[in-house]
């Protein structure tokens, strides 16, 4: 019998906690650290890996993905014996992705042939915006021109190579948004993700925005417009969205965050880090301890994650969450199995009468029109 | 048992904030009526609410016992009457029970409204009036001043006035000698004679049923005695008999010119009319005091329960708090916005404000308060009058004749700088100048105003144009008619039952845009685009359209993602709760909170 999991297909995470320096925007589990023991994370992760592999040695594994935090400023061999211990530990796919995050220095683009010799087959890199400005508003410690060489040697070094770009900054334009995603579209080679720049609470950002500053943050129908207008320059470009904010040539989508958001399993190791893992048919999502010292001294203790079991009904509503997010949507099959129940049909006949979902045999998708409103969809089909 | 001429009956009259409470607490704690030790702020105001905001909302009385310089112990019962405008017919009947008053006023600010309205009902009560300078020992304080205003302004002479800081104690003897000296005992009061006892208060105590104060005239009061409520009929078998010191202790009896309480297994406060006599069943007195009549609610609003399933434990708390307080009213209503809940009439804004607070605090009931609204006198063409309390009810416009409403006569107090803008409020709200006269630096301005026109928040913009120096007083004229028509407010093209209010015609326009613009702050965008519209009848007079919602979605989902965001899908659903449904369009309720606090 197939287990719901494998729709989505199996995934690790591994989570580096550190950064050299904190981005104002960014509410991600990261840390500023004037010295890092490798060797020690190295074998944390390792015995991590061992633990979980022991439980699920049995799966194929399609993805590992270094997110963090920085990857980029984790020792390449760190990064080899890791892909090592996982290459050992389960059975590997066909077109297995192994992907790093790195952000665009000159520093860290020295270290790419080291990762791809460990195994890393695609960078995901955080070049944010193309001019000095605005790298300089979003606290970012890289030029345009040292992001630009950064990429150009990803590119050389790397089959597939990723990079994200953050707009609806402060006071930016539609038409210079425009002109900027151009200039990215012309670089990029299979993959870009666009995000819309959120304040997030419990960033500096979000301390500033509460207190009054940060002016010139686009209103609502300015952020509509330009995100209709990305939608429309990526098509061109031949690159559409496959996700609310993932553009690819077909083909090139990140396999990884497909994982996500096809709910399958995945295994998050490292401090914060989430997964999401089938047992005994039993659907857990876990959790680990937050803060790197803790992570470290806990490892192997009862404390160190948490475990949540997810019912049937939450894990429809996580699938439907996550699924709708992709231009290629959901089966209603799948859902009705998980939740037990069929999605509400009048809320699904109102929002296809305001155009914003479809229904095509078995699948149900956002439109092009819905995906801007995709929170507003999922309330109105989970009644809140 | 004391002697009608070692007795003094009084009351306190002044301007919230003046330091009654404060001289109250010293008189009590000067004579040692209360052991030091439990000394607390503000002892008569028995409930937070009342601490809290420095305000008495029922009548408490308390006796002291001092010796005075005349070698003589004499009995002083002191009623504390509740000051504010709201209560002021209270004020008046817990008047009649005693023969003087101490008019407190602060010699930092001088005679304020509420002190002109109040002191007016002690001269009309017959009352013997010392004046007392208060905060004396404040360097702002100017008691020349002060004593020529309460000579100019009210008319009664001011040279022996008692200064006192009732905070720091300078003077509170001097008021006890004063009390003793130059107010009258007692007049009349026969021992022998049937008893005659005057009801002045009563409130609801939960373990002694209704605790009712008393006055006695003629006669005695004890334990034991069957009683007749000579107005409402009522008999009871007294089974307690006291006074307050202010703490509740139980005597033998209460002789003529006494103050104090009894407990006679009485169920509920609305049994018993305050002003009626009490005499007995056996020998009744011939002749009854004259009574009083009972306070007739005159603002009136909705509460409706934040959570729709509280209405049940709404209802229990609303009946118990109208166990204490036979002049709140209230009837069962229901709302497409809001649900179940209550149209419940008031005797003023802070009476509505203390029944809302005390159900929000002690029974933990979140409320909506729809807008204040009076009661309108709606002539119909069938030659029918109504008392409409709920714009909700208004007849269609074609089937009535004419609207009367509610007109007040407010005096203003306030320093000349701010005149200009008291009268711009007052003719904004369509009052009409009265008189305008000066004392000292001080205007005094009466003017004749819509009732409704104040209930909204004319007390809130009152105080915010004069900075908190002016000070504001009424009472009712009657009603008159005015173009006054029903506004309703629809959304998406369904009315909002609960936005719907009564407006003078001329100001509609101005109103209807007003809420219209709010309302498009408040709601938030839906899927399709929302017109709202003010409209009398059929006619729309304002309208602003919220455009569709153009943007909601989240940039960033990982694997991380999934916990969050179906935790707040859920957190979403339970917020559901707090949206109500007007066809297709969901309006949450901070919407109608907030749409409802009135515009400026």
């Amino acid at each position: 019998m197939t287990e719901d999991w494998q729709n989505g297909g199996f995934g690790l995470y591994i989570h580096w906690p550190f950064c050299q320096a904190k981005c104002p925007y960014c509410d991600f589990n990261s840390h500023v650290t004037a010295s890092i023991d490798q060797s020690r994370w190295c074998d944390a992760y390792l015995a991590e890996i061992d633990r979980y592999s022991a439980r699920t040695g049995d799966r194929i594994l399609d993805s590992v993905f270094f997110g963090g935090g920085t990857p980029s400023l984790m020792n390449p061999d760190v990064v080899a014996a890791i892909l090592e211990r996982v290459r050992r530990s389960w059975r590997i796919a066909n077109d297995f992705e192994v992907t790093l995050e790195a952000n665009p220095t000159s520093v860290e683009a020295s270290r790419f042939r080291g990762y791809r010799d460990a195994g890393v087959t695609r960078v995901s890199m955080g070049i944010q915006a193309l001019d000095d400005q605005s790298l300089r508003g979003l606290g970012r410690l890289h030029t345009a021109a040292e992001a630009r060489q950064a990429f150009d040697v990803a590119r050389s070094t790397f089959d597939r190579v990723s990079f994200d770009m953050i707009y609806a900054r402060q006071s930016q334009t539609l038409a210079q948004w425009q002109a900027e995603l151009r200039e990215a579209l012309s670089m990029a080679i299979d993959h870009l993700s666009l995000y819309q720049l959120t304040i997030e609470p419990g960033t500096a950002f979000g301390d500033r925005y509460a207190k009054g500053g940060l002016r010139g943050l686009p209103d609502e129908d300015l952020g509509a417009d330009l995100y209709e207008a990305t939608q429309e320059t990526c098509d061109q470009a031949g690159m559409p969205a496959y996700e609310v904010s993932n553009h690819a040539r077909p083909g090139s989508e990140s396999r990884h965050n497909l994982i996500y958001w096809r709910y399958g399993d995945y295994i998050g190791i490292g401090p914060g880090a989430h997964g999401r893992l089938t047992e005994a048919g039993v659907k857990h999502a876990t959790e680990a301890v937050r803060q790197p010292g803790a992570w470290l001294d806990g490892l192997g203790q009862q404390t160190h994650e948490t475990l949540e079991t997810i019912s049937g009904a939450e894990q429809a509503q996580e699938m439907l969450m996550m699924g709708l997010r992709l231009d290629e949507g959901v089966s209603t099959g799948r859902y009705q199995t998980l939740s037990g129940e069929p999605l509400d049909e009048r809320a699904l006949t109102s929002l296809e009468d305001f155009g914003l979902i479809e229904r095509t045999d078995e699948r149900l998708r956002v439109t092009r029109q819905g995906r801007p409103l995709l929170n507003a969809v999922l309330r109105e089909l989970l009644g809140a | 048992m004391t002697e009608l001429a070692y007795i003094r009956n009084f009351s306190i009259v002044a301007h919230i904030d003046h330091g009654k409470s404060t001289l109250a607490d010293r008189l009590i704690q000067l004579t040692g009526t209360v052991a030091e030790r439990d000394m607390k702020d503000q002892l008569l105001d028995a409930m937070d609410i009342e601490r809290e905001r420095g305000i008495t909302i029922k009548a408490n009385t308390v006796r002291i016992e001092y010796p005075a310089k005349d070698g003589n112990t004499y009995v002083l019962n002191l009623i504390d009457t509740p000051g504010h405008v709201d209560f002021s017919y209270e004020v008046s009947r817990s008047m009649q029970a005693v023969e003087g008053s101490l008019l407190v006023v602060d010699a930092t600010q001088g005679v304020e409204a509420q002190t002109l309205a109040n002191v007016y009902t002690a001269i009309d009560a017959d009352h013997e009036i010392v004046p007392v300078l208060n905060k004396v020992d404040l360097p702002a304080a100017d008691c020349a001043r002060v004593r020529e205003q309460i000579e100019d302004v009210i008319g009664i002479e001011a040279d022996n006035a008692v200064e006192i800081s009732a905070k720091t104690g300078i003077g509170i003897p001097d008021v006890l000698e004063a009390i003793v000296q130059r107010l009258p005992p007692p007049q009349e009061g026969d021992r022998n004679a049937p008893l005659k006892a005057m009801l002045v208060d009563s409130k609801y105590d939960p373990y002694l049923g209704v605790v009712v104060i008393v006055r006695v005239i003629d006669g005695v009061l004890r334990k034991g005695q069957r009683i007749r409520m000579m107005k409402s009929g009522g008999t009871y078998d007294i089974d307690r008999v006291g006074i307050y010191r202010p703490a509740m202790e139980n005597v033998d009896e209460l002789g003529p010119g006494e103050i104090g309480y009894i407990t006679a297994q009485i169920k509920q406060v609305r049994d018993t009319r305050v002003g009626d006599t009490i005499t007995t069943e056996k020998s009744p007195t011939p002749k009854a005091l004259p009574g009083f009549k009972p306070s007739v609610p005159v603002v009136f609003c909705g509460l409706f329960p934040v959570d729709t399933n509280d209405f049940e434990d709404m209802r229990d708390a609303i009946e118990k708090l109208a166990l204490n307080d036979a002049s709140f009213t209230f009837e069962m209503e229901t709302s497409a916005a809001l649900g179940f809940g209550f149209r419940c009439g008031f005797l003023g804004l802070l009476h509505l404000e203390v029944i809302r607070d005390r159900l929000e605090r002690e029974y933990n009931i979140e409320l909506i308060t729809t807008a204040p609204s009076v009661v309108f006198k709606v002539h119909t063409r069938d030659g029918a009058v109504m008392d409409l309390h709920n714009p909700a009810d208004m007849p269609d416009p074609g089937l009535v004749e004419r609207v009367e409403e509610p007109r007040i006569k407010a005096t203003i107090l306030v320093p000349d700088e701010y005149l200009g803008d008291v009268l711009k409020l007052c003719q904004e709200r369509r009052g009409i100048q009265e008189d305008l006269t000066y004392a000292g630096s001080r205007a005094m301005v009466v003017y004749d105003l819509p009732l409704a026109e104040v209930v909204f928040d004319f007390y809130d913009r009152l105080k915010s144009v004069t900075k908190g120096y002016a000070s504001f007083d009424y009472y009712i004229l009657g009603y008159r008619e005015d173009n006054l028509v029903r506004m309703s407010i629809l959304v998406n093209d369904e009315p909002v039952d609960a936005l719907a209010m009564m407006v003078h015609r001329d100001r509609a326009e101005m109103r209807g845009r007003a809420m219209c613009e709010k309302l498009k702050e408040l709601i938030p965008r839906h899927m399709f685009k929302i017109p709202i519209q003010a409209a009398i009848g059929g006619r729309v007079i304002a309208r602003e359209t919220l455009s569709a919602m153009r943007k909601d979605v989240t940039a960033k989902c990982y694997g991380g993602d999934a916990t969050r965001k179906r935790k707040l899908l859920e957190k979403q659903k339970a917020g559901k709760k707090k949206m109500r449904q007007f066809g297709k369009v969901e309006i949450p309720q901070e919407a109608f909170i907030n749409a409802l606090k009135m515009d400026s």
